[in-house]
């Protein structure tokens, strides 16, 4: 896809912030297990931000993503499992996988429109997921696949939760660097033409197919990466960790940071992460007190937790600025 | 396969067909008021078999007391849901109000966890398990309810759009809500009456389903999917086109444990489903729609 112009300057400073901040986690929490939450985080983030890219700046709705994630996290337990290949081999093998899958559905998935477009993706989705159940000789069936090897950079074995969480803030950066410069650039705006009618895109000369297309295989790609680090991290994949739930959670994660804003998928992957994470505790009653939350969340706040604030934020200065417009207009009544 | 082999898959994929178009029904139902996928649709189901268990063994009513009053309950909590999670939403994009459902169905489902368990609940069957036979073929007394039971509720449905002026107020409000409105129509309570409709179907299709396969909390989500996919093949905006959808999707499945491994019963049915949209995006039934500029 075409490079666009640079982030605005708002976002460079929002990216620098994030990039450290993200950077820096990891060395204050040091427990594994803390690492481990950061690292799904990350990747919950890389995975939510090309979603965003497909539903809130194309605006076409995948529930099931999920698959693709799958298909990421498959391809790297496959190559170094079964067949010994290097980890990075696989991973090559997810993007590469995962990529032409996407071409070849996106080609008559995205055709349908609204509730048809999302009834196949899950479709699909829900056929990978079937597939991952009864390909047993080369999935392993419901057992799934164990012992992953990690993945090494330049003979530098990245064998703990820090080590490869380097790969993974890469990654992260990698993926919100793309995002923001494609939300600010000439494919940025054609896919929100897209989004805003697609005859009306077409007639301004817009190849609407070719650009809904592009952005469905590239959110794939950027799933498979995202479920490649989790089979390197996890060092074990089986078929429940890819099931509808996880796909409507990621669109979940896009709705609730608020659509068609980059911010918003970092905001929504990152609070909705650490969320499920904190109420485990819970234990039976995590899932209600969720699903309370989901609700009020978007019963209040329809326009998600970005909108929400930057509404707050607007409102604040309309106020500023209404008070000096009234005064001028009495002093011009009296 | 032989006739009779055949014959048997074929009854099996009707009858687990016609709990699929029950669950279709209420989907088209709510998408026809609202334009809204109710994704605790499956909720309805579950809620309706694990309350007649309740009031039939814990509470030790007869079974068809136990039943109908499961169903009007969860038509209640059909009502409730509208009222509460959903109206005060108006104005809002339909991704906002599905994620509101989603939200709403693991509330539902986990609610159902703590009250009545993990455990598969059953009913016993409504008349009896002596399986008839017909042309070589066995049926249970239950699968022939579930038949019955959907073909009247279709019928009825009819009767309803046809018939009656709340009918066909609902129509007219599927076809264009705010002519509807300016007509005088309330669409505001026509709103509510297709939640509390599908919920009711919902709970239906869980009783009737509860006695041949045991129902739990978990059941919702697929029970829902199923309906979803029936409905999405029969055509999202027609109701008959979701009956004959859900109907076909329970064959297909049925023959493709026949034909094929029972494992990949699920992708079958799906690919299927993915062929139809891709052949006639709007579903065996759906009118074809242009999109205006």
């Amino acid at each position: 896809m075409a490079t666009g112009r640079a982030f605005i300057r708002t976002d460079k400073f929002w990216f620098l912030l994030y990039g450290i901040a993200m950077a820096v986690l990891p060395l204050i929490f040091t427990n594994n297990y803390y690492v481990k939450i950061v690292i799904i985080m990350a990747i919950n983030t890389l995975v939510v931000l090309g979603l965003n890219l497909l539903m809130g700046y194309a605006g076409q709705v995948s529930i099931g993503h999920a698959a693709f994630y799958g298909i990421g996290a498959y391809a790297s337990a496959v190559a170094t499992t079964k067949y010994g290949f290097s980890p990075w081999f696989g991973l090559g093998a997810s993007v590469i996988l995962g990529g032409i899958i996407a071409y070849v559905i996106a080609i008559p998935t995205l055709r349908l429109k609204g509730h048809y477009l999302a009834m196949a993706t899950l479709g699909f989705a829900e056929i990978v997921h079937v597939l991952f159940l009864q390909l047993k000789n080369i999935t392993g069936g419901t057992d799934g696949l164990f012992g992953i090897p990690s993945i090494a950079i330049a003979g530098f074995e990245l064998d703990t939760p820090q080590k490869l969480y380097i790969l993974v803030w890469l990654f992260l950066m990698l993926g919100l660097a793309l995002s923001l410069n494609l939300a600010n650039s000439r494919v940025g705006r054609a896919l929100r033409a897209v989004h805003g009618s697609e005859i009306a895109a077409a007639s301004v000369g817009i190849d609407t197919s070719k650009y809904k297309i592009q952005v469905f295989v590239l959110s794939a790609i950027m799933a498979c990466i995202g479920g490649s680090m989790y089979a390197h991290m996890a060092a074990f994949v089986s078929p429940e960790s890819f099931t509808l739930g996880m796909s409507i959670m990621l669109v979940t994660m896009v709705v609730f940071g608020g659509m068609a804003n980059i911010w918003g998928a970092v905001v929504g992957a990152t609070t909705l992460t650490l969320l499920e994470e904190y109420l485990k505790a819970y234990e039976d009653f995590n899932m209600v007190i969720f699903g309370v939350i989901l609700v009020f969340a978007m019963v209040f706040m329809p326009q998600g937790l970005i909108g929400a604030g930057s509404r707050l934020l607007s409102f604040r200065k309309r106020k500023q600025e209404i008070i000096p417009d009234t005064a001028g207009e009495k002093s011009a009544a009296s | 396969m032989q006739f009779d082999q055949f014959l048997q898959y074929l009854i099996s994929g009707l009858t687990s067909g016609s709990i699929y178009a029950l669950i279709a029904l209420g989907f088209t139902l709510i998408h026809n008021s609202t334009q809204l996928i109710n994704f605790a649709q499956g909720e309805f189901v579950m809620l309706g078999g694990l309350i007649a268990v309740s009031l039939y063994s814990a509470v030790g009513l007869p079974l068809v007391v136990a039943v109908l009053l499961s169903v009007i309950i969860v038509t209640i909590i059909g009502i409730v849901f509208e009222r509460t999670a959903i109206r005060p939403l108006k104005n809002t994009s339909v991704i906002t109000l599905i994620i509101v459902t989603v939200g709403a169905s693991i509330l539902m489902k986990n609610i159902a966890m703590i009250l009545w368990g993990r455990d598969a609940q059953a009913l016993p069957t409504f008349s009896g398990d002596k399986p008839i036979q017909f042309l070589g073929a066995s049926v249970t007394p239950q699968a022939i309810w579930v038949i019955l039971v959907t073909i009247a509720t279709v019928v009825l449905l009819q009767l309803f759009y046809k018939r009656t002026i709340i009918g066909k107020a609902m129509k007219a409000c599927a076809i264009n809500p705010s002519a509807a409105r300016l007509m005088g129509i309330n669409t505001s309570s026509i709103v509510m009456l297709s939640f509390a409709l599908s919920a009711g179907f919902g709970a239906m299709a869980g009783v009737l389903i509860t006695p041949i396969s045991m129902t739990s909390y978990s059941v919702g989500g697929f029970l829902g999917l199923k309906g979803f996919a029936g409905a999405v093949l029969g055509g999202l905006d027609n109701p008959v086109g979701a009956v004959v959808g859900g109907i076909t999707l329970g064959i297909l499945e049925s023959l493709s444990i026949g034909f094929i491994d029972s494992g990949y019963k699920d992708a079958i049915a799906f690919l299927i489903l993915l062929m139809v949209l891709f052949i006639r995006p709007s579903g065996i039934l759906g009118a074809r729609v242009r999109e205006k500029v």
